[in-house]
């Protein structure tokens, strides 16, 4: 049932897949690994994986307090990461970059260090399509202060419901936490808008930019964000380190998250005083080889080019919809256009739960996610417990939209719902 | 892998039929048990007659494989005393635990043998044990009242 569709990409996909070993890999049943599960994480290029290898094998001490010669490259190499990073999201000061584990680690440390502010009557806004770990932190950061978590609905087509803005938005309102690319509907939501009205009324802007820094050129000196946070192994880089960017000036006036080593500047039994950003909040042994891995992805990336890394992903995302059209009894979750569309789609398969599609698909090399995708709160919305999601990136084909399409009819006809 | 392995006959059966679906009265303790990881839930009640599982109902939300197991557990539970119901459990957790290298005693586990290939699935192995978990947790819990109720006879 393979149709015949126009596509059209910057990248010369051959190229680029030649940089990522795993995607050669054959599955059992001598199925091609087709993997469109990358808004859950992204593979890696050879180019990241030498890099964490090399610093391993060559360089490897702890940073900043080992004064030794290997001490000084691994301090330089883990400082040489937060330069890169500063570079590829536009940040205007390298101290604004924060590591942290995660992306939910760096959500919880604007959680907990902006929520030592808030008193009762002070509102947080958050949405109705955050990933959980943009939810739970500030419904806890809520519980401990006594504010109120209120939140922007979403509409029928999956996008933003701005409608009551003014209500949401108002003198009380001391935090805004949105994600700029749902992680379940793929929306991409118009941040430097709502900052604008956000900024208006004393709030600061809070943005999850997990699915947005991985797809497009993010430039965080214009988009009016106050904190910005994303992770390494959706940009191609490795687990175990998140990033938060911070104005300096914010940064500078909140106090710390974690107490440990490396955050402080002098310790005595009687109390401490704490070092400035970035150290304030990165105590104890960073995440160095991380590091290293992190700023070979972005320098792989801004290699290619993150604008044509973005004109794929929409061309992608709309070959993959009018494919997923096709299919008969799917229902997409989100926008069902490709405009303002991130490279991720969520879909309902009717008489077929999403697990079983998974499985399914997963026998036939097909890799994508079942399950609430951590963002319960919008499958409940659309009155739905969970859904099945395909996710792209850089390397993802047409061949393998093709191969979901027809992967999807096949699912159909197992469990005879034709 | 295989899929029809995993997707034996019996357990499509269960899926689109499920014995004991839809929560009845009376019953002793309702249970709600979800998959964190998946978002599948399950609603349990459970009623005992002494020490014998009387009834189980069920309403749930989830796969194939979450509603099936759910299904076939209750057929094997009701009607039989808890020790013995357990005890099934304990075979069932075993056949799911096995990898594919755990012969199934039909005998004991009747319908529950076609979760056999399930093993050779992990991802899909906690599906199978929704239902279980529920029925443990409500059993050990109208247990629990039980002889509480019972303490307060003897107290009295």
């Amino acid at each position: 049932m393979t149709t015949t569709r126009t596509f059209s990409s910057p990248l010369d996909l051959q190229s680029v897949r030649a940089d990522f070993p795993i995607l050669s890999r054959e599955l059992a049943g001598g199925f091609p690994l087709v993997y469109l599960d990358s808004a859950n994480s992204s593979q890696k290029p050879r180019q990241v994986v030498q890099a964490i290898e090399d610093h391993y094998l060559q360089h490897n001490a702890n940073v900043a307090r080992a004064m030794h010669q290997l001490g000084a490259e691994a301090t330089a190499a883990y400082e040489g990461g937060r330069d890169k990073v500063a570079a590829f999201i536009g940040a205007p000061n390298r101290d604004e970059i924060v590591f942290t584990k995660n992306a939910s680690e760096a959500l919880n440390l604007a959680a907990h260090t902006l929520g030592a502010a808030l008193k009762p009557g002070d509102v947080v806004v958050v949405s109705e399509m955050e990933h959980h770990s943009n939810i739970v932190p500030w419904q806890l950061a809520c519980e401990r202060t006594g504010a109120t978590l209120k939140w922007f609905g979403v509409t029928e087509d999956g996008r933003l419901d701005l409608s009551n803005i003014e209500e949401l938005l108002t003198e009380n309102t001391k935090v805004v936490a949105l994600t700029w690319v749902s992680n379940a509907l793929g929306t991409i939501n118009p941040i430097t808008e709502i900052a604008t009205k956000a900024h208006a009324v004393g709030a600061t802007v809070v943005v999850d930019a997990s699915q947005a820094v991985p797809q497009f050129p993010v430039d965080v000196s214009t988009l009016g964000a106050d904190i910005l946070v994303f992770t390494g192994h959706k940009v191609v880089g490795p687990t175990g380190i998140g990033v938060l960017w911070g104005r300096y000036e914010l940064l500078a006036e909140l106090p710390p998250f974690l107490g440990g080593g490396e955050m402080i500047e002098v310790v005595r039994m009687t109390g401490s005083t704490y070092a400035p950003p970035p150290a304030r909040f990165e105590a104890g042994t960073p995440p160095i080889a991380q590091a290293v891995g992190l700023g070979a992805a972005v320098d792989y990336l801004s290699g290619i080019g993150m604008d044509k890394v973005a004109a794929h992903e929409h061309a992608i995302v709309e070959y993959a919809l009018e494919g997923l059209k096709t299919v008969p009894g799917l229902t997409l979750l989100g926008p069902t256009d490709a405009k303002d569309h991130g490279g991720a789609i969520s879909f309902a398969l009717d008489g077929v739960h999403p697990h079983d599609v998974s499985t399914v698909l997963d026998t036939r090399g097909i890799a994508v996610r079942a399950g609430h995708h951590c963002a319960r709160p919008v499958h409940e919305r659309f009155g739905m417990q969970s859904s099945t999601r395909a996710s792209f990136y850089l390397y993802t084909t047409p061949e393998e939209i093709d191969a979901l399409v027809d992967g999807l009819g096949f699912v159909r006809s197992f469990f005879k719902v034709d | 892998m295989q899929l029809d392995s995993l997707y034996q006959e019996i357990i499509l059966d269960h899926y689109r039929t499920p014995h004991h679906a839809g929560l009845a009265d009376p019953y002793d303790v309702e249970v709600h048990h979800v998959n964190p990881s998946c978002g599948d839930e399950v609603t349990l009640r459970v009623e005992l007659d002494g020490d014998t599982v009387k009834g189980v109902t069920h309403d749930s939300v989830g796969c194939s494989i979450s509603q099936a197991a759910t299904s076939v557990m209750s057929d094997l539970v009701i009607g039989k005393p808890v020790s013995e119901g357990m005890a099934t459990y304990e075979k069932f957790l075993e056949l799911m635990q096995g990898r594919g290298n755990v012969e199934p005693d039909e005998e004991v586990l009747e319908d529950g043998v076609a979760f056999a290939g399930v093993a050779q699935f992990p991802a899909r192995v906690k599906c199978a044990l929704l239902g279980w978990s529920a029925w443990r947790d409500a059993t050990a819990q109208a247990l629990a009242t039980q002889g509480a109720a019972n303490e307060g006879v003897k107290n009295a």
